[in-house]
């Protein structure tokens, strides 16, 4: 963690004015990649453990809880968006917009009660 | 370099480029998510029965060792922001070994399977009255799990064509954005795994 320059991720975040930026690396230490995969590995433990109990209808909230803080973790330090330019958290963002647009979507259509048409006879097309 | 104002625009528009092919890498599998959501709601008590058949042990062993891979990713791309020929392709050898282990483990489940007639199609074999929609399970289970692998598959050789190009000494802190964005697609078949562990080995675990 030492190793991380300090404020660079800041001075990227402000997306790019002319001379910045050249070349520079946010070097992120070691000592975090550790603890972050100490973190998904206690997390993991976690999750095995969570689900040899019953909890009911919080099972799957509980599972997906815990999967949501460990791709967090890996989004923010391993793939950097934390030292991210505002414009790619901007892309990571929306591309979890997007999907939850999609599930809430076709779930919402899904669980919505059938709305059957009654039994109308059909037009006649061309008939007599 | 006409296109860009400087090398830092230009690595920029490079990560951008790569998060938006994962962002519609997330849409691709959220629709087997969305899938998977549809029919366990409809049968949750098969669901469960079906993934109790699941080794979760083995699940386990493959999140800790992709976890692990992922985490030699990230020192790959550290050593090549710091220019270190020998790490760089170290740590992605090691990455690679960690993913041949990962799938070596999956072979192994998958051949489980079609012994014990859980391979969906004309063999396949569930006792119990649910057997069509633990049959279902399966199917998603192949399907999100088989696509997983594929991208594994494809990260591999990819990987490799990295740790050759840093032993021959072609990165440096200047210029590692191959590194950076082969390091993004690995961590996100990461995340995927993250998810597919609970949602396939442990829907049945408190029952057994």
């Amino acid at each position: 963690m030492s190793e991380r320059t300090a404020g660079h991720g800041r001075e990227h975040g402000q997306g790019h004015g002319h001379g910045h930026g050249h070349g520079e690396n946010h070097v992120v230490g070691v000592g975090l990649y550790l603890a972050v995969f100490i973190a998904l590995l206690v997390l993991t433990g976690l999750t095995v453990w969570s689900a040899r109990h019953d909890f009911g209808a919080l099972n799957t909230p509980v599972a997906m809880g815990i999967a949501v803080v460990k791709a967090t973790l890996v989004i923010l330090f391993f793939m950097h968006v934390k030292y991210s330019s505002r414009l790619v958290q901007l892309i990571v963002a929306c591309a979890f917009v997007w999907l939850s647009i999609m599930i809430v979507g076709i779930l919402h259509d899904y669980y919505s009660p059938r709305v059957t048409p009654a039994q109308v006879p059909l037009p006649a097309l061309s008939r007599e | 370099m006409h296109h860009f104002e400087d090398l830092g625009q230009q690595k920029e528009a490079s990560a951008l480029g790569m998060w938006l092919f994962i962002a519609q890498e997330i849409m691709f599998f959220g629709g087997l998510f969305l899938i998977y959501t549809v029919y366990r709601s409809l049968n949750p008590h098969a669901f469960a029965e079906a993934s109790a058949q699941l080794a979760w042990q083995l699940g386990a062993i493959n999140t800790v060792v992709l976890i692990g891979s992922s985490l030699t990713m990230a020192m790959a791309v550290h050593a090549a922001a710091l220019g270190r020929r020998k790490a760089i392709a170290g740590w992605l050898v090691l990455t690679i070994v960690l993913g041949l282990v990962f799938l070596g483990v999956k072979v192994k489940e998958y051949a489980d399977k079609f012994e014990h007639h859980l391979v969906p199609g004309p063999h396949f074999h569930f006792e119990g009255p649910q057997a069509r929609a633990a049959e279902v399970f399966f199917s998603l289970y192949f399907a999100m799990t088989g696509l997983h692998a594929l991208h594994m598959i494809v990260g591999i050789p990819i990987l490799a064509y990295m740790a050759w190009m840093g032993w021959k000494g072609r990165f440096s802190p200047e210029y590692h954005t191959p590194v950076e964005l082969t390091g993004l697609y690995w961590h996100f078949v990461d995340i995927i795994w993250i998810f597919l562990f609970p949602l396939l080995y442990l829907l049945g675990a408190h029952q057994v």
